[in-house]
C-alpha cells in the first residue's frame, strides 16, 4: 500500500492548518507548526519524487471507487517535481514570513491560510480528475483571496477586487467547459478522456471546449491577453505573499495548460497549439515591454512573470519533446528565481522603506552581499550563462530552431535582452546610484527594530534559493534529464492511462 | 427592535430545529440530507435566536466560539480518513461497524466525516453571521 503516500502532500497541510486553528490565539505556535509542517511536506514530497523516479507513475483511487468513476490522485514525473518545488517554496516562505509578516496579519490566521493555499496547489498538481481539479483551484483561490486582502490596506483591496473578479470569471468559464466536456465525452477522468477523445466524432465541439479551457487556465496563468489582473494585484500584499503567489499560482495555470494540451486535447494541434504559440509570443513581448515602462520594484517583477510565462507556453505550443522538456525546466527554474527576486525586493523595502526605484539607491555600497544575492536570480532571469535561466531559455530556443520558427526565436531572444535591460535598470537604480536621501547610510526606522533572528530568517531563504539557482545552473544535466523524461511521459500518454485505469 | 412573540417563539423553535438538523445529519447517508444541510439548519436555528434576542445572547447560548466548531469539524473530517489506512484499504474508503445501533443505524467513518462537515458548516455560517452582526453594532 505504498501508493497511499501520494495523498500526503494534500492532507498534511490540512492537518497542520487544523492544528494551528486549535491554538488559534497563539501566533508563536502557528509559526512553529508552519515551519515544522513545511519541512515535513518537503521531505514527503522528495520521497514521492524518488518513488516516482524508481517505480514510475503512482496512482491512488480515493475511497476505493475505481477510475473513471471515483477520484484518481496521480503522481507522474511532472506532478512529482511540481509538488517538490511547491514544498521548497512553502519552506522558504515559512522562514521568510516569520521574519517579515506583521503581528496583525499573523494574528488573523496568516499561517493556516498559507497551509490551505499549499493544500490547494498540491491538490491541483496531483489530481487526475478534471472536476476535482476545479475544486482544488477553488481551495487555492479562496485562500489566495484572503491572503491578498488580509490586512485591509487601501491598495490591497484595489488589487484584490481586480484579482477576485477576473479569477471568478475564469472559474465560471472553467466550470462551463467542464460541463460541456462531460456532455461530449461522458467522463472527467483525465486518463479516461485521453483514451476516449480520439474516438469522439464532434471534433469542432471538442476544439471549442479546449479553447474554453485555454481561456480559463489562461487567466490563471496570465497569458496574453488575459493577464491584466496580475500586475494590478501582485504588488499590493506583503512581500511573502507576493512571492509565493508569483512563484506558484500562475504556474498552476501553466501546469494545467501543459496537462490538458499534452495528455487530453491533442486532436487538433494545428489550431489549438498555434493559438497558444501566438499567445506565447505576445505574452513574452507585452510582459517585457510592460516591465520596461514601470518604476516600482515589484511591478517590474510582476510584469516579468508574464513575459516568462510566455516562454513556458512557447515550449508547450511548439509541442516537440524537447520543447515541452524546455517548458518544464523553465517552470522549475522560474519558480525558484522569481520567488527569490520578490524576497530580495522585500528586504530592500525593509531597509529603505520603499519600492519606488526613484526613492531607492546606494544599497550596494553598504550591503554588497544583498547586491550579490539580487544579481544571482536577476541574471538568471535574464538568461546569462551559466545560471539556470540560460539553460531554460537555451532549450526552448533550440526547440524553436529545430521546428524552424525563426520569428519566434527572434522574439524570444529580444525578450531575453529586454529582460536584461529591466534587471540592469533595477540594479542601477536600487543598488548602484547614490541614495537620493543623502550620502550617509540611510536605514528605515522599521529595519532597526527588527531583531537579529528575524533578519537571519529574512536572508536564509534568499540564500537557499540562490544556491538552488546556482546548482541548477552548474549541474543542469540531471534536471534536464528529468524534464526530458517528464515530457516523454506527457507526449506518450499510454503509461499515464494504463497506470490510472489499472490496464496492463 | 425587540419582539416578545419572536423571542418566546425562538426559545421553543431552537431545540426543535436542532433536533431536525440532527435528523437530517443522520439520514443523510442514503437519503436526502447530510452534514451540510444539517449544519445549515442548525445555523439557521441559532440565526433565528440571534434575530430575536440579539447577538450577545446567541453567543452565550452557543458557548463555544465558532472557530472552535470549525477546527473540531475539520479535525473530525481528517480523523475519519485514518481507519481506512489502518486496515490497509485505499485512502478514505468507508469503514463500517457491523452492529446496528437503535435510532442511528450503522456507524462508520462516513458518519464521522459528516459530523465534521456539520460542525464546520455550523461554525462558518455562525462566524459569518456573528461578524456581520458585530459590524452592525
Amino acid at each position: 500500500m505504498t501508493n497511499q503516500i501520494i495523498i500526503l502532500p494534500i492532507i498534511l497541510p490540512l492537518i497542520f492548518a487544523v492544528t494551528m486553528l486549535f491554538f488559534w490565539k497563539s501566533v508563536k505556535i502557528h509559526r512553529y507548526v508552519n515551519l515544522i509542517g513545511s519541512t515535513i511536506s518537503l521531505v514527503v514530497s522528495v520521497i514521492i519524487m524518488i518513488q516516482v523516479l524508481s517505480d514510475g507513475i503512482i496512482s491512488l483511487q480515493v475511497g476505493s471507487w475505481q477510475a473513471p468513476f471515483g477520484i484518481s490522485i496521480v503522481a507522474d514525473l511532472l506532478s512529482a517535481v511540481m509538488i517538490v518545488i511547491t514544498a521548497v517554496i512553502g519552506f522558504a516562505t515559512a522562514l521568510y514570513s516569520i521574519g517579515t509578516i506583521d503581528p496583525g496579519r499573523e494574528k488573523f490566521l496568516y499561517y493556516p491560510l498559507l497551509q490551505f493555499l499549499l493544500m490547494g496547489i498540491n491538490g491541483a498538481f496531483l489530481t487526475g480528475d478534471i472536476f476535482n481539479l476545479y475544486v482544488w483551484f477553488e481551495v487555492m483561490l479562496i485562500s489566495s483571496f484572503v491572503l491578498l486582502a488580509l490586512g485591509g490596506t487601501r491598495g490591497q483591496f484595489e488589487g484584490a477586487i481586480k484579482y477576485v473578479t477576473l479569477n471568478l470569471l475564469s472559474s465560471a468559464i472553467f466550470l462551463a467547459a467542464v460541463g460541456i466536456l462531460y456532455g461530449i465525452a461522458g467522463t472527467l477522468n483525465m486518463a479516461d478522456l485521453a483514451r476516449r477523445i480520439p474516438f469522439i466524432e464532434q471534433k469542432e465541439l471538442l476544439t471549442a471546449v479546449s479553447v474554453l479551457f485555454m481561456i480559463a487556465f489562461g487567466v490563471k496563468a496570465a497569458i496574453f491577453p488575459l493577464f491584466f489582473w496580475l500586475p494590478a494585484s501582485y504588488h499590493t500584499p506583503p512581500v511573502a505573499v507576493s512571492a509565493i503567489f508569483a512563484g506558484l499560482l500562475t504556474k498552476v495555470g501553466v501546469y494545467a495548460l501543459i496537462r490538458f494540451f499534452t495528455t487530453i486535447f491533442v486532436h487538433d494541434i494545428g489550431f489549438t497549439h498555434n493559438l497558444l504559440l501566438i499567445s506565447a509570443a505576445l505574452t513574452m513581448l507585452t510582459g517585457v515591454l510592460g516591465a520596461a515602462a514601470q518604476s516600482d520594484f515589484r511591478k517590474i517583477l510582476s510584469f516579468h512573470i508574464i513575459s516568462q510565462i510566455g516562454y513556458m507556453i512557447l515550449g508547450l505550443a511548439l509541442f516537440s519533446p524537447l520543447a515541452i522538456a524546455g517548458a518544464i525546466f523553465y517552470i522549475i527554474h522560474h519558480i525558484i528565481v522569481k520567488t527569490n527576486l520578490f524576497f530580495v525586493s522585500g528586504v530592500v523595502d525593509k531597509l529603505k522603506g520603499s519600492y519606488d526605484l526613484g526613492k531607492l539607491g546606494g544599497v550596494y555600497k553598504y550591503y554588497p552581499i544583498l547586491g550579490l544575492l539580487f544579481l544571482i536570480p536577476a541574471l538568471s532571469l535574464a538568461g546569462i550563462p551559466p545560471l539556470s535561466g540560460f539553460w531554460a531559455k537555451f532549450v526552448v530556443i533550440k526547440a524553436s530552431l529545430e521546428i524552424k520558427e525563426y520569428l519566434i526565436v527572434g522574439i524570444a531572444l529580444l525578450v531575453g535582452l529586454l529582460t536584461l535591460f529591466s534587471m540592469t535598470k533595477i540594479w542601477n537604480e536600487v543598488f548602484w546610484k547614490d541614495d537620493p536621501k543623502g550620502s550617509e547610510n540611510y536605514i528605515d526606522e522599521s529595519y532597526k527594530q527588527i531583531s537579529t533572528v528575524k533578519k537571519y530568517l529574512m536572508f536564509a531563504p534568499i540564500i537557499l534559493l540562490a544556491l538552488i539557482t546556482i546548482v541548477i545552473g552548474f549541474y543542469a544535466e540531471p534536471f534536464f534529464n528529468y524534464a526530458n523524461a517528464a515530457a516523454e511521459q506527457l507526449i506518450d500518454s499510454s503509461t499515464y492511462i494504463n497506470s490510472v485505469l489499472g490496464l496492463k | 427592535m425587540f419582539s416578545v412573540i419572536l423571542s418566546t417563539a425562538s426559545r421553543y423553535l431552537l431545540p426543535l430545529l436542532l433536533i431536525f438538523s440532527f435528523f437530517l445529519l443522520l439520514r443523510g447517508h442514503n437519503e436526502p440530507g447530510g452534514g451540510f444541510v444539517g449544519g445549515l439548519v442548525a445555523a439557521a436555528a441559532y440565526a433565528l435566536y440571534f434575530i430575536a434576542n440579539g447577538v450577545d445572547e446567541a453567543e452565550k447560548l452557543l458557548k463555544a466560539e465558532p472557530i472552535r466548531l470549525i477546527s473540531v469539524g475539520l479535525f473530525l473530517a481528517v480523523i475519519s480518513t485514518i481507519p481506512s489506512i489502518l486496515i490497509g484499504k485505499n485512502f478514505m474508503t468507508g469503514v463500517w461497524l457491523d452492529t446496528n445501533f437503535p435510532l442511528i443505524g450503522k456507524i462508520g467513518t462516513p458518519l464521522v466525516f459528516d459530523v465534521g462537515v456539520y460542525l464546520l458548516v455550523l461554525g462558518i455560517a455562525l462566524k459569518i453571521i456573528f461578524s456581520l452582526a458585530e459590524e452592525d453594532r
